[in-house]
């Protein structure tokens, strides 16, 4: 089903938002165990954070934050398509226009999330 | 209501519970648009996660009746909505008893991270209270 290609920005649209789905499940599992961990063991949690704090930490900050934001527009634009079925006709503009708010949004906040491995 | 769709999941027709999740998880994403991408920008554009040490979140971050409530609301949209999502894509992929076995452990995990969640964002002392 996955990885069937059925062709056209749908089938790519959908696969995106399920692997972006599946990405952020599994960062909120890890991310809920480690607030608990810093209510129960801070130390421990500290520990952690100097992971997230590090260069290939930041990155993987880039990627979730990429999957949230792609996520979030697709899921706009599914919810623009059931509720107004004509849209539908523009799901392919509509997709287009997403990635133009993912990059104007997604470059800048990349910049801010990578700006202290580069010392700026 | 087409039947086919090119965006998400068509909407079941035959009501009840498919169709209670169906909605739900598109109210659960309008909320989580809001509430989730707030609380990225927050951790990561206003802040820095070098400095969200466990001392900087009990002493500034939850020292807020507010962003408690606001983070215990999110972490309700979020588990709901990411373990129905992922129910949905279980569900495309696993068939029979093994899809039993594997919606049994999905909600067992969800519950768990739910309870874990609320009682971290319940029972630290917040310095500023009473």
């Amino acid at each position: 089903m996955l990885f069937r290609y059925r062709g056209s920005e749908g089938m790519v649209a959908w696969a995106f938002h399920r692997i972006s789905a599946i990405g952020i499940w599994l960062f909120v599992m890890l991310h809920v165990l480690d607030i608990y961990l810093a209510g129960g063991n801070p130390k421990v949690y500290d520990d952690l954070l100097k992971f997230y704090g590090s260069t290939p930490g930041r990155i993987l900050e880039v990627l979730l934050g990429a999957a949230l934001l792609y996520h979030a527009l697709n899921g706009i634009r599914i919810l623009i398509m059931d509720f107004w079925p004509r849209m539908t006709l523009y799901h392919k503009q509509i997709w287009y226009v997403n990635w133009a708010i993912f990059i104007i949004v997604g470059i800048p906040g990349a910049f801010i999330i990578m700006r202290p491995v580069f010392g700026i | 209501m087409a039947l086919y769709s090119r965006s998400g999941r068509p909407r079941p027709q035959a009501g009840g519970f498919e169709l209670f999740v169906w909605y739900y998880m598109r109210l659960s994403g309008v909320a989580l648009f809001v509430l989730a991408l707030t609380h990225f920008s927050l951790q990561h554009f206003l802040f820095d996660p070098a400095n969200e040490t466990s001392q900087w979140i009990f002493n500034q971050r939850w020292n807020s009746v507010f962003w408690r409530s606001f983070d215990w609301l999110m972490l309700m949209m979020v588990v709901t909505h990411a373990f129905l999502g992922i129910r949905t894509v279980t569900m495309d992929y696993v068939k029979g008893g093994w899809r039993t076995l594997a919606l049994t452990v999905l909600y067992l995990v969800g519950v768990i991270i739910f309870v874990m969640g609320t009682s971290v964002v319940l029972s630290v002392q917040m310095p500023g209270g009473a």
